[in-house]
């Protein structure tokens, strides 16, 4: 690493805060003069002009006080950075092309308020936060996302230029979160039910199977299909497993060779999370195959979420 | 908590702009032509009105032909665009187009930093306190607009206002140290615009008949003075001004040509007095007779009149010295005796026949100037309304109308003398002043203008005749309020003479007169001064400099250690709390980050049973402070802190 990189780093926070709370304090705040208050010092310098050339004894006060105000108010915006508490928190996973949100948690142990505070983790889209004196504000940081995978909160700039706008401080955040980016769902008729082709249709209604005895449970079944009553008769045995007539007829397998190969990685993954998706909203049991990878057919929301997450990891 | 970001500027905060237009701006309707004022009010209330009902403001093509429009208008009023007034009138204007055309945060800032100049300008007009509260009032309202701004919503208006005195409040050591230490230049940069010094009222140096009675009725002070023994008595303070030869039958004039040199004897000790004389645009220094050692940069001419070599378009300190005894050019220039012999042909026929009937008598000089006054003291009325006089002004005055201020006193006199063969002049100036008894200073008014004749009698030089004296002797002894009857139109400042009215005015004048000296009046040389008694006798600029440095980085450090480091008051029963901590620290028993004061009561008895009530005590007291219900348990806390000892 080159000084100049060094150098960078140690400055601009380049490198990740971790996962603790991090506290911001003065060598991690830089303020410089604003626009505004490139105006606002312009104007000064004219009015000392004035002053001195009209000979005004309160023109120079003015001025003074003016140029303290200015100064007053550099020390008030590092201030209302200064000593901020900031904790990372969760993210939720989203689709490919929606906007991740991270959650930070910003708290504000002073008595008075701080206003106007900017997020900024991409060009253009700041969210403001305020946080009440002795308050704390979550602030969700939005980010688009375009592909799959994990998602890195990139270093976010925290600014301010509250209260006059003739300084602008700020401050880099690399707190380390990162967001489960799923592929995007590509809508597609969901394949035929393996591996009995007479799929029947799946009421989904709930109460309508017909019950039709018990099975040794096998690993790959789920928790939930688990009868533990009738297990709790035989204490010895082995756990059981329900047995549905016709259960196994919407038994679906959602492999990757089902989908076609003339298609590049890309579609065929995002072919597989618009059948999860499908096969969720019917209510189905339904596995997922992969290269390398093998989920056992189950149904509800954290199945299909396991099924998200491994397609959205997937490296065929 | 959290709102999309943007530039826009939100439709609440515009309300403190139309504040801040009006705050900066309408002070200068006392001093600007109607329509101007009116002009930038319809403006400012279409900019409201539009806020109002949330409307569109106006496109381009209907600003650009407005602005246009106020443009031309200044350029009629004015001829100039630029200048001292010409440019206020514009920045007006400025400011309430720039109302019509408040879209982003940036428009509002122009507004702020354009309000924070206006604030400036008014200067230009007035420097007294009520003018520097205002506007520093008008200061704390725009940067309570900068914060509400910058705040956006969440900054109520009442916390803007709080937090903007607070800022300005912070702001003020810097102002004081910046304005001690910051090095003075004195004198204009550059060529100021002619208008620079326009509307100072004062002496003229002409007189007609109407000039010196329209100045009595002005209260406002011609200049202050503070003797460094005793005040004189009041009927030897004549202030001279600019000395007046030559007639053309209504108006007397300063002779334009070379004079000769002036030859004073002093007959008593001189007296030394500083005068604070308030700008008047000309260049006499209205010194007490007669002047003598004069501050650098004046002089004084052949006729006594002492003069500044640059007009006083400011407020000036003077230190002077004077003789109130005097013998002035007894032997004097024939040309200039002859001068003041001459009288316009034609005019005034009764009054120069007078004069040659007195001569031809063979009257003394002495006695002609008796009986002249003589004449004044008989049946003639001093009054500031005197009848309008014709062709023949002297002629009517002294045989018909015989009512009249010290102008006419003084000019019907003088072409008496003249008319009898004496040589005579008007002397312009004032006489007289009101005493101060609070700070000692005497102040002497433009009410205060008189005029007074000069004749040149052989072997006593020129002697200083005051005809209006032989009508109305109270008016040098007293003072004008009292020479005149009520319901004379003089300033009521100086008629009103009830005691506790006195006093007030007294005060008030003291306050003036010290804001004056001390704040307005401070200077390059008062700089010089205050440096020296800070030990730095003959400091430059770079002295100041990095004086200038040193303080503000230390009011710097000062403000930032007090705005960041104040740390919020802890919770007095956790304070007591950890007292008790360290007592027990003391004893090798650590309290672990996460253990209850229960569990730590539990640990103590088996560490150090000797200890176990009263830390147990001092537990359940703590419990009951921090999370009990009643508000006050913190007595019991003390007392078990206090026992574990």
């Amino acid at each position: 690493m080159g000084i100049l990189a060094k150098l960078k780093q140690a400055l601009f926070r380049w490198r990740s805060d971790g996962t603790a709370p991090l506290r911001l304090g003065q060598r991690r705040i830089f303020i410089i003069p604003s626009r505004g208050g490139l105006l606002f010092a312009v104007a000064l310098i004219v009015m000392l002009i004035g002053a001195i050339n009209y000979n005004l004894a309160l023109g120079h006060a003015l001025v003074f006080m003016l140029a303290g105000l200015g100064i007053v108010g550099m020390i008030h915006t590092f201030r209302n950075l200064f000593d901020l508490l900031i904790t990372p928190g969760r993210c939720e996973p989203v689709f490919a092309g929606e906007t991740a949100h991270f959650l930070l948690t910003l708290d504000n142990q002073r008595g008075s308020p701080r206003l106007a505070l900017e997020l900024e983790a991409e060009a253009g889209k700041p969210v403001i936060a305020s946080i009440d004196g002795k308050g704390s504000a979550k602030i969700n940081i939005p980010l688009s996302t375009a592909k799959r995978g994990w998602l890195e909160l990139p270093r976010v700039r925290l600014s301010s230029r509250y209260p006059l706008g003739l300084f602008t401080a700020w401050a880099y955040l690399q707190p380390a979160m990162r967001c489960l980016v799923y592929p995007q769902p590509i809508a597609s008729p969901l394949p035929a039910a393996s591996p009995l082709p007479a799929g029947g249709e799946r009421s989904g209604d709930g109460g309508q199977e017909d019950f039709a005895g018990f099975r040794e449970r096998q690993p790959a079944d789920s928790p939930r299909h688990i009868a533990w009553k009738a297990s709790a008769h035989h204490p010895e045995g082995p756990l059981l497993i329900k047995q549905f007539a016709g259960g196994s007829q919407n038994e679906l397998r959602l492999d990757w060779l089902l989908t076609d190969p003339a298609l590049n990685h890309e579609t065929r993954i995002g072919i597989l999370a618009g059948w999860v998706l499908a096969a969720e909203a019917a209510d189905m049991h339904y596995g997922l195959s992969l290269p390398k990878l093998e989920l056992a057919p189950d149904g509800g929301e954290r199945h299909c979420q396991r099924c998200l997450e491994a397609l959205a990891l997937f490296q065929p | 908590m959290s709102t999309p970001a943007s530039e826009a500027l939100d439709r609440q905060a515009t309300p403190w702009l139309f504040a801040t237009a009006l705050a900066t701006t309408a002070p200068h309707v006392l001093h600007q032509p109607p329509w101007l004022s009116a002009l930038a009010g319809l403006l400012l209330f279409w900019a409201t009105w539009l806020w109002w009902r949330d409307q569109r403001l106006p496109g381009r093509w209907i600003l650009l032909p407005l602005v246009g429009a106020g443009c031309a208008g200044i350029l009629i009023e004015f001829h100039t665009l630029f200048g001292r007034d010409a440019g206020v009138a514009m920045l007006v204007v400025f400011m309430a187009m720039k109302l019509l055309e408040l879209k982003s945060r940036r428009d509002a800032m122009v507004v702020v930093t354009l309000g924070y100049f206006l604030l400036l300008t008014h200067y230009f007009y007035s420097q007294s306190i009520p003018t520097g509260l205002w506007l520093l009032a008008s200061m704390c309202l725009v940067t309570g607009t900068l914060i509400r701004l910058h705040g956006g919503p969440a900054s109520t208006p009442r916390h803007s206002l709080r937090y903007a005195t607070l800022l300005c409040l912070q702001a003020v050591p810097f102002m004081l140290v910046l304005y001690l230490l910051f090095p003075r230049i004195s004198g204009p940069l550059w060529g100021l615009p002619s208008d620079a010094h326009a509307g100072m009222t004062g002496l003229s140096d002409t007189m007609s008949p109407g000039s010196i009675s329209n100045l009595a009725q002005s209260a406002d002070i011609a200049f202050r003075v503070r003797f460094d023994g005793a005040i004189p008595p009041k009927q030897k303070l004549y202030w001279r001004g600019p000395v007046m030869e030559t007639f053309d039958g209504t108006t007397w004039r300063r002779h334009e040509g070379r004079l000769p040199a002036e030859r004073v004897e002093n007959l008593s000790p001189p007296i030394s007095y500083e005068t604070t004389l308030e700008a008047h645009n000309q260049h006499w220094l209205l010194a007490l007779e007669a002047p003598n050692a004069l501050p650098p940069e004046t002089s004084l001419n052949g006729t006594l009149t002492a003069a500044s070599r640059r007009a006083i378009t400011e407020r000036q300190r003077f230190r002077l010295s004077a003789t109130l005894d005097y013998r002035f050019n007894t032997s004097e220039d024939p040309l200039t005796l002859r001068r003041n012999l001459a009288l316009p042909t034609e005019l005034n026929p009764k009054t120069r026949s007078l004069g040659s009937q007195w001569q031809a008598s063979g009257m003394a000089p002495k006695a002609m100037i008796d009986k002249a006054l003589g004449m004044f003291a008989s049946d003639f009325t001093y009054t500031l309304r005197p009848p309008l006089l014709g062709r023949n002004g002297i002629d009517e005055f002294l045989f018909q109308s015989r009512r009249g201020f010290c102008e006419h006193y003084a000019a019907a006199f003088v072409v008496l003398m003249r008319a009898a063969g004496i040589p005579a002049r008007v002397v312009g100036g004032y006489q007289g002043g009101e005493h101060n008894p609070l700070d000692g200073y005497l102040v002497v008014r433009q009410s205060d203008a008189h005029a007074w004749a000069e004749v040149w009698l052989n072997g006593q030089g020129w002697v200083r005749i005051d005809p209006t004296a032989a009508v109305s002797p109270s008016r040098i002894e007293t003072g004008i309020a009292d020479a005149l009857p009520f319901g004379e139109p003089l300033p009521a400042l100086v008629q009103w003479r009830a005691d506790w009215v006195r006093t007030l005015r007294y005060r008030w004048e003291a306050i003036n007169n010290s804001w004056n000296q001390q704040v307005l009046g401070y200077d390059m040389q008062r700089q010089r001064e205050l440096l020296s008694r800070l030990g730095l006798p003959d400091a430059d600029w770079r002295n100041l400099a990095s004086l200038l440095g040193i303080f503000c980085s230390l009011l710097v450090a000062a403000l930032t250690a007090w705005t960041l480091y104040q740390r919020p008051k802890r919770d007095p029963a956790r304070q007591l709390w950890q007292k008790a901590l360290r007592h027990l620290a003391r004893r090798q028993v650590d309290c672990a980050p996460w253990e209850t004061p229960l569990a730590l009561a539990q640990r103590v008895q088996e560490r150090h049973p000797e200890l176990a009530d009263a830390f147990q005590r001092l537990a359940d007291a703590y419990l009951q402070a921090r999370y009990g219900r009643s508000d006050n348990n913190l007595k019991a806390l003390r007392e078990a802190v206090a026992q574990l000892r």
